[in-house]
C-alpha cells in the first residue's frame, strides 16, 4: 500500500509532463501505424495510391505528377518525414507543373477536394465539439438521476420502467431513435426546423438545429450512464462507510448525496473520459443522420471517397482527442481519489 | 425447568410492557427478523439484556449467531442500506436512558446516533470514507452534534487523536484513512466514535481485522477511554479471550438467543452451556500445554431460516444423548438461574452439567 504525504502541487505538475511526453510519443506512434496502413497496404495489395488520389480513368501521364507532387515515389520514411515537417512548418507540394502551398501545421492535402487538411478539421471540429459536450452536460444530469433515483428505490415501479427506458436506450441505434425523433419533432409537429445553422449566423437557429441531435445522442449515453450509475450506487450503499456515515447520525440527504455519490461518481468520471473522447473523434451516426458539418460525416464522406488524407487528419484528430480526455481523467481520478499516486 | 415462562420471566427477567427502566440500556425481548425468498431469517430471536454505565457487556458468538444484527439493531441500523429489499422486521423494546427506541421518531434516534450511542466497526479500513482525510470525517461527526465552526472542531479532532494515541495527531489529521496502519486506524475509528463523549459505546469485533500485535493495544484503549469517559460498552467479538479480559458481564449467543449470561469470572471459569464449553475448548491459550490440540465445535451454524426444534445447540451437542428426565426434548429450553447473576440455557440438570464440566471438560482446557 502506498503511503507518504498527500500530492503537492509541484508532483501534478511533474505528474502533468510525464504524462504530456508520454502522450507525444504516443501520438508519433499513431502516426506511424496510421501512415503506415494508409500508404503501405495499397502498395502491397497492388493499388497505386497515386490513382486512388485522381481516379482509375486518369492517363499515366496525370497519374506520375501526382506521385511526384505528393512524393508518392519517395521511400515510407521519407514520406513520413515529410509529414512531420510539414505538422511544423508547412509544406509545399510541387510537381507537374503546379505548386501547392500547404501551411503549418500541414495535416496533409486533399487532391480529391483540392484543400489542406487543417482547415477541414478546424471548420469541422467545433461542430462535433459542440455536439458532444452539449449531449454529455444532457446525459450526466439526466442518466446520473436516473440512475440514483432506481438505485434508492430498488424494485420499485419507477426503478423497473427507469432500466427498461434504458434498456430501449441502449439498444436502439441512433439512427433509429434519430429519424424517429425527426419525424415527429421537425416534419411532423414542425417544432423544430432540424436544419443546421452555424452559430455565427445565428443562435437560436443553432441551437434549434443542435437540439434534436443532442437530445438523441444523449438519450443513448444517458441510458448506459442511468444503468452505470444504479449499479455502482447499490454497491455503494452496501458498503461499510456509509453504514459508518449513518452511525454518525448523518441525515439520509447527506449520506446518499455526499458519502455514496463521491464514489459513485469516480468510474463515471472514468466512462465521460472516453467517451467524450471517442465521441470528439467524430459521432459519425449523429452527424449523418441529423446533416451536422462535422468531423464524423467528413471522415464517412472521405472514406466512401477514398480520400485518405482527411482520413489520417481525422484519425490523428481522434486519438489527440481520446489522448487528452485520458489524461483528464486520471488527473481528476487523482483529485477524486486520494489512494492514486501520482507516480 | 419446564415450568418457566416463554418470556423467561420466572429466571427474574423484565417482562415486557412494564415500566421504564432503571438500567441505562435495557433490551427487552428483541427480535430482529429479516424476510427473504427463502423464508423468515431470524437473526435475533427474543434477546434480553440490560447494560450500566461504567459497565461493559461482552457479546460471544460465532457468525451468524446475532451478536451484530443485535448491535445495528439498537443503533437504529438494522434497515439501512436495504434499498429495494424487503424491509427487517424489528419488535421488542430497547430502553437507552429512559427512551425506548424502537417506538421513538426515526429523527430523534439518528440524533442519538453518534452523540448518546456511537459504533467501532470491525474493519477500519473499509469503515472510514476512504475519499476524505480522518480530520475530515471526524469534524463531521462532531459537527452534525455541535454548531462550532470547522476550527473548533478540528482542534476537537487533534484533541481526540492526541487521546487514542497518533503521533504527531496535527499532522496525521489530514491523513487518509490509507496511509494509516491497521492500528492507527482502528484508532482513529475509535476517536471519531468518542468525539462526541457517547453515553453507550458498542465495538463490533474492533480488533478482527487488526494485527494479533496491536489487538492487545486496542483493548487496552477501550477499557482506559471508558474509566475515563464513563460510558456503557458492549464488546462483540467470537473471542471469548478478549470478552474475559475486557467484561464486566458476558452473554454467549447461539442461533439469534442468548444461550448462556452472567459475570465474566463466572462464565469464562464455570461456563454452564456446553456451547460456551466448545468456545472455550477451541480457544488456544499460551497458559496451556500447546501439545493438546484444539477442540472444535463440530458441525456448523445452523439455519437461521429453520432452527432446530428443541435445544438449537442440540444437533452439535456433544452431550446430547445424556440422559435428561422430565424434559421433552423438542422444547427449546429457556434461561434459568445457575449461580448468582447467572443463567444458562439447557436442558440437563445442573448436577449433570457440574460433573460434565469437573470430570471431561475443564481437565482437558
Amino acid at each position: 500500500m502506498a503511503r507518504g504525504p498527500a500530492a503537492g502541487p509541484r508532483a501534478v505538475l511533474a505528474y502533468l509532463i510525464r504524462r504530456l511526453f508520454a502522450a507525444a510519443v504516443m501520438l508519433v506512434v499513431i502516426i506511424l501505424v496510421v501512415f503506415g496502413i494508409f500508404f503501405l497496404v495499397p502498395r502491397w495489395a497492388g493499388v497505386d495510391p497515386a490513382t486512388m488520389f485522381v481516379g482509375k480513368q486518369a492517363d499515366p501521364a496525370a497519374i506520375e505528377a501526382v506521385r511526384q507532387k505528393l512524393g508518392l515515389a519517395d521511400p515510407i520514411f521519407a514520406q513520413v518525414w515529410e509529414f512531420f515537417r510539414g505538422l511544423f512548418v508547412g509544406r509545399t507540394y510541387s510537381g507537374g507543373g503546379d505548386v501547392t502551398e500547404c501551411a503549418a501545421p500541414c495535416f496533409g492535402y486533399s487532391f480529391r477536394s483540392e484543400q489542406a487538411i487543417w482547415p477541414v478539421l478546424t471548420d469541422r471540429f467545433p461542430v462535433t465539439l459542440a455536439l458532444a459536450l452539449g449531449a454529455a452536460v444532457l446525459w450526466l444530469l439526466f442518466g446520473v438521476a436516473a440512475g440514483v433515483l432506481s438505485a434508492l428505490k430498488r424494485g420499485s415501479l419507477w426503478d423497473r420502467g427507469a432500466m427498461i427506458v434504458a434498456l430501449g436506450g441502449v439498444s436502439l441505434p441512433i439512427y433509429f431513435t434519430g429519424l424517429l425523433s425527426l419525424a415527429i419533432f421537425s416534419y411532423g409537429l414542425g417544432w423544430i426546423d432540424g436544419q443546421y445553422v452555424p452559430l455565427e449566423e445565428s443562435f437560436s437557429g443553432w441551437f434549434g438545429g443542435m437540439i434534436l441531435p443532442w437530445v438523441t445522442l444523449a438519450f443513448l449515453y444517458a441510458a448506459m450512464y442511468a444503468r452505470i450509475t444504479r449499479a455502482t450506487m447499490l454497491e455503494v450503499l452496501g458498503e461499510d462507510y456509509i453504514r459508518t456515515a449513518r452511525a454518525k447520525g448523518l441525515t439520509e440527504p447527506v449520506v446518499i448525496g455526499k458519502h455514496a455519490m463521491r464514489s459513485t461518481m469516480t468510474p463515471i468520471l472514468t466512462m465521460l473520459g472516453m467517451d467524450l473522447g471517442a465521441l470528439i473523434g467524430g459521432a459519425i451516426l449523429t452527424e449523418t443522420t441529423f446533416s451536422l458539418p462535422g468531423l464524423g460525416q467528413a471522415v464517412l464522406k472521405a472514406i466512401s471517397d477514398k480520400d485518405l488524407p482527411i482520413i489520417l487528419g481525422v484519425t490523428l484528430i481522434t486519438s489527440l482527442a481520446v489522448i487528452v480526455a485520458n489524461l483528464l481523467v486520471d488527473l481528476l481520478y487523482a483529485v477524486i481519489d486520494p489512494r492514486v499516486r501520482l507516480s | 425447568m419446564t415450568e418457566l415462562s416463554k418470556s423467561g420471566a420466572a429466571v427474574g427477567e423484565p417482562v415486557k410492557d412494564s415500566p421504564a427502566p432503571s438500567a441505562f440500556l435495557e433490551v427487552r425481548d428483541l427480535k430482529v427478523h429479516f424476510p427473504t425468498d427463502d423464508g423468515l431469517v431470524k437473526s435475533v430471536d427474543g434477546l434480553t439484556f440490560s447494560l450500566e454505565k461504567g459497565k461493559t457487556l461482552g457479546i460471544v458468538g460465532e457468525s451468524g449467531s446475532g451478536k451484530s444484527v443485535t448491535s445495528l439493531g439498537i443503533m437504529g441500523l438494522h434497515t439501512a442500506g436495504q434499498y429495494g429489499k424487503r424491509k427487517a422486521q424489528i419488535s421488542g423494546e430497547i430502553w437507552l436512558d429512559g427512551t425506548e427506541l424502537l417506538s421513538a421518531d426515526p429523527d430523534y434516534v439518528r440524533k442519538l446516533r453518534g452523540r448518546e450511542m456511537a459504533m467501532i466497526f470491525q474493519d477500519p479500513l473499509s469503515a472510514l470514507h476512504p475519499y476524505y482525510t480522518i480530520g475530515q470525517q471526524i469534524v463531521e461527526a462532531y459537527r452534525i452534534h455541535h454548531k462550532v465552526d470547522k476550527k473548533t472542531a478540528r482542534r476537537r479532532a487533534v484533541e481526540m487523536l492526541d487521546r487514542v494515541g497518533i503521533p504527531q495527531p496535527d499532522k496525521r489529521v489530514d491523513s487518509y484513512p490509507h496511509e494509516f496502519s491497521g492500528g492507527m486506524r482502528q484508532r482513529a475509528m475509535i476517536a471519531m466514535s468518542l468525539v462526541n463523549n457517547p453515553e453507550l459505546l458498542i465495538a463490533d469485533e474492533p480488533t478482527t481485522a487488526l494485527d494479533v500485535t496491536v489487538q492487545a493495544q486496542i483493548l487496552d484503549l477501550i477499557r482506559d477511554l471508558q474509566k475515563e469517559f464513563g460510558s456503557a460498552v458492549i464488546v462483540i467479538t467470537h473471542d471469548l479471550g478478549v470478552v474475559a479480559e475486557l467484561s464486566d458481564d458476558i452473554l454467549v449467543m447461539y442461533g439469534g438467543r442468548c444461550i448462556e449470561r452472567g459475570p465474566a469470572e463466572k462464565v469464562f471459569y464455570e461456563p454452564k452451556h456446553p456451547y460456551t464449553w466448545g468456545l472455550l475448548g477451541s480457544m488456544p491459550r499460551l497458559d496451556r500445554d500447546q501439545t493438546e490440540r484444539l477442540i472444535p465445535v463440530k458441525g456448523s451454524p445452523p439455519s437461521l431460516i429453520n432452527l432446530p426444534s428443541g435445544c438449537a445447540f442440540n444437533p452439535r451437542c456433544a452431550y446430547a444423548d445424556v440422559p435428561k428426565d422430565n424434559v421433552t426434548r423438542t422444547v427449546r429450553p429457556e434461561l434459568s438461574v445457575v449461580g448468582s447473576q447467572h443463567w444458562a440455557a439447557c436442558h440437563m440438570t445442573q448436577e449433570q452439567r457440574e460433573r460434565i464440566w469437573t470430570e471431561e471438560i475443564a481437565p482437558k482446557l
